[in-house]
């Protein structure tokens, strides 16, 4: 019940802000949405299961790529933002099948090896991606006012979507299996749950997810190339946030991502020269501080 | 009758240790049979050979097909049960989500409500009903126990198998054990279990079978297997048997 009047009102809040906010405000709102997504997605595995993914670049670079190839093909924006999501999506199934029976820092070195070699991969397959020349995508004669519009309302739905798929799996067998699997595997797979098949479904749903957040960056930028897309960056940023806001929650890396743009943006503004070294500087402390995030730290000042 | 788990010449080497070698065992359905041997005889290597957790040679048939080679998940989903002589709960989940994996895992239930509700079940069965909504990590060492014979139950098992359940309870604990594994057996489960207290053994078991340096030593109904010199050589040393025959 309270999850979902907080959906109805996220929901209203995207429709208030497409309404009347201006291109400032729509671009820190695209951000936000897509960090949303991308953190909330990563918590499916390496929140809700205890899988410690750095593979999140590698599907959105999927996603980008497959999506500006969609859209220079000619398809429309909406299916090839979700072409982007079918081809992570696809990339997480083939890879977590093979991945995913390693544990601990092995499966996290392994999805960051994953990363890497789709960036060379990117890089050497010239005749598809454009290799390290980038891709252009295709400009849009709509006006700018609208595009950052359009960018922004694709970003929010599917920051919705994820946050949607991510309550619905919490609720339900595949969450619980996850949680299961985060505490002792071996005890699950005893007593006969198949566990290869619970987290590669939770890898694939994740990427799947991711895919079109990349696909939509992509249209929004125009122009893509592998180090920009398949970024270590994007790989990490989302897991300080679901550790902001509160790791294996559906709440936690929503209020992380949002925590972490104010932070960002006020470092930002503050220290341009430094800012990487101050904001490095307020996420340890913050980690110290609060080592279950937020919402951890507010559930147990209740209990 | 045909045999419900048909465990054929099982060998297990760790390295240059053969933990078992040439075990040979057949379980009626309904029996309770008592795996007793010392320490580091094979018994729980035994136990994770027939559940899939170690690699094994040899043959096992468990309800009329082979089961060797098939993983863990798989062989619990045929309704053949396990415990762990060291407790494995899923410690941050409630005691009756730990029930309910149980069910939900070996598919016994379908849904997760379903899975919940009969685990509410299980566990006024096993006496637990009480620590329901609690953390598996706050209860004692003697609930702990329990609730891993409430996790195995609760996948409507054909058969169970059971490593040292009764391991560090006291006297008034194992008495409530006992009756449970009576009332488990009562309902056609075949029982197999691990045990060192011989009250238990000569309490419930309709045959015992000892393990002595991973070979099968002996065989046969509580009293006979007991007295058996070969056992008592096995437990407590070969001065003391001859002790005991002069």
């Amino acid at each position: 019940m309270k999850v979902a009047a907080l959906f109805a009102a996220s929901i209203l809040a995207a429709l208030v802000l497409a309404q009347v906010g201006g291109p400032y405000a729509l671009r820190l709102g695209m951000t936000l949405a897509m960090d949303i997504t991308l953190a909330t997605s990563w918590n499916l595995v390496g929140g809700m299961a205890g899988y410690p993914s750095f593979a999140t670049a590698a599907f959105f670079g999927v996603g980008a790529y497959a999506g500006a190839l969609a859209q220079g093909a000619g398809w429309p924006l909406p299916l090839a933002w979700a072409a982007g999501g079918l081809a992570a999506g696809g990339v997480a199934l083939a890879v977590g099948w093979v991945v995913l029976p390693l544990r601990g820092h092995y499966f996290a070195i392994a999805s960051l090896a994953v990363v890497i070699v789709l960036r060379q991969l990117a890089t050497n397959w010239t005749g598809l991606t454009g290799g390290g020349m980038g891709l252009n995508l295709p400009v849009m004669a709509s006006s700018p006012e609208h595009q950052a519009l359009v960018f922004y309302a694709g970003q929010a739905a599917v920051a919705l979507l994820a946050v949607a798929v991510a309550a619905g799996v919490a609720a339900g067998r595949l969450g619980f299996a996850l949680r299961c699997i985060k505490q002792n595997e071996t005890a699950a797979g005893m007593l006969g749950l198949d566990s290869r098949r619970a987290k590669v479904a939770a890898f694939t749903l994740s990427a799947t997810l991711v895919g079109p957040a990349g696909a939509i960056y992509a249209s929004s930028v125009s122009y893509i190339e592998p180090g920009d897309v398949f970024d270590l960056v994007l790989t990490v940023e989302p897991i300080i946030m679901a550790m902001l806001g509160g790791v294996g929650t559906v709440a936690g890396p929503v209020l992380g991502a949002a925590l972490f743009l104010v932070l960002e943006q006020t470092v930002w503004a503050n220290f341009l020269s430094v800012h990487a070294a101050v904001l490095g500087a307020v996420v340890v402390t913050l980690a110290i501080l609060l080592p279950d995030g937020v919402l951890g730290r507010l559930r147990r000042g209740r209990a | 009758m045909t045999a419900l788990l048909e465990v054929e010449a099982l060998g297990v080497r760790f390295g240059g240790l053969q933990a078992l070698s040439d075990v040979s065992l057949a379980a009626e359905p309904g029996e309770v049979i008592g795996l007793i041997g010392p320490n580091g005889a094979g018994k729980t290597t035994f136990i994770n050979a027939v559940s899939g957790a170690v690699a094994y040679r040899g043959r096992v048939r468990f309800a009329g097909r082979s089961i060797t080679g098939l993983k863990p998940f798989q062989i619990a989903r045929l309704r053949l049960a396990r415990t762990y002589q060291i407790v494995q709960p899923f410690p941050a989940l409630s005691v009756l989500d730990n029930v309910a994996a149980g069910a939900l895992f070996a598919r016994a239930e379908p849904s997760l409500a379903g899975a919940r509700a009969w685990a509410g079940t299980v566990l006024a069965r096993v006496g637990l009903e009480a620590e329901a909504g609690r953390p598996a990590a706050q209860l004692t060492l003697a609930q702990r126990k329990r609730l891993e014979v409430a996790k195995a139950l609760a996948a409507r098992p054909r058969m169970l198998l059971l490593d040292e359940v009764n391991a560090g309870l006291n006297a008034s604990e194992v008495e409530g054990a006992l009756t449970l594994i009576r009332g488990i057996a009562a309902e056609g489960v075949t029982v197999l279990l691990v045990e060192h207290l011989m009250r238990v053994v000569s309490g419930v078991c309709s045959r015992v079978v000892v393990l002595h340096q991973g070979r099968l030593i002996a065989d046969g109904p509580p009293a006979g297997v007991l007295a058996d010199p070969a056992v008592v050589e096995a437990y407590l040393g070969t001065r003391y048997a001859e002790r005991s025959r002069a």
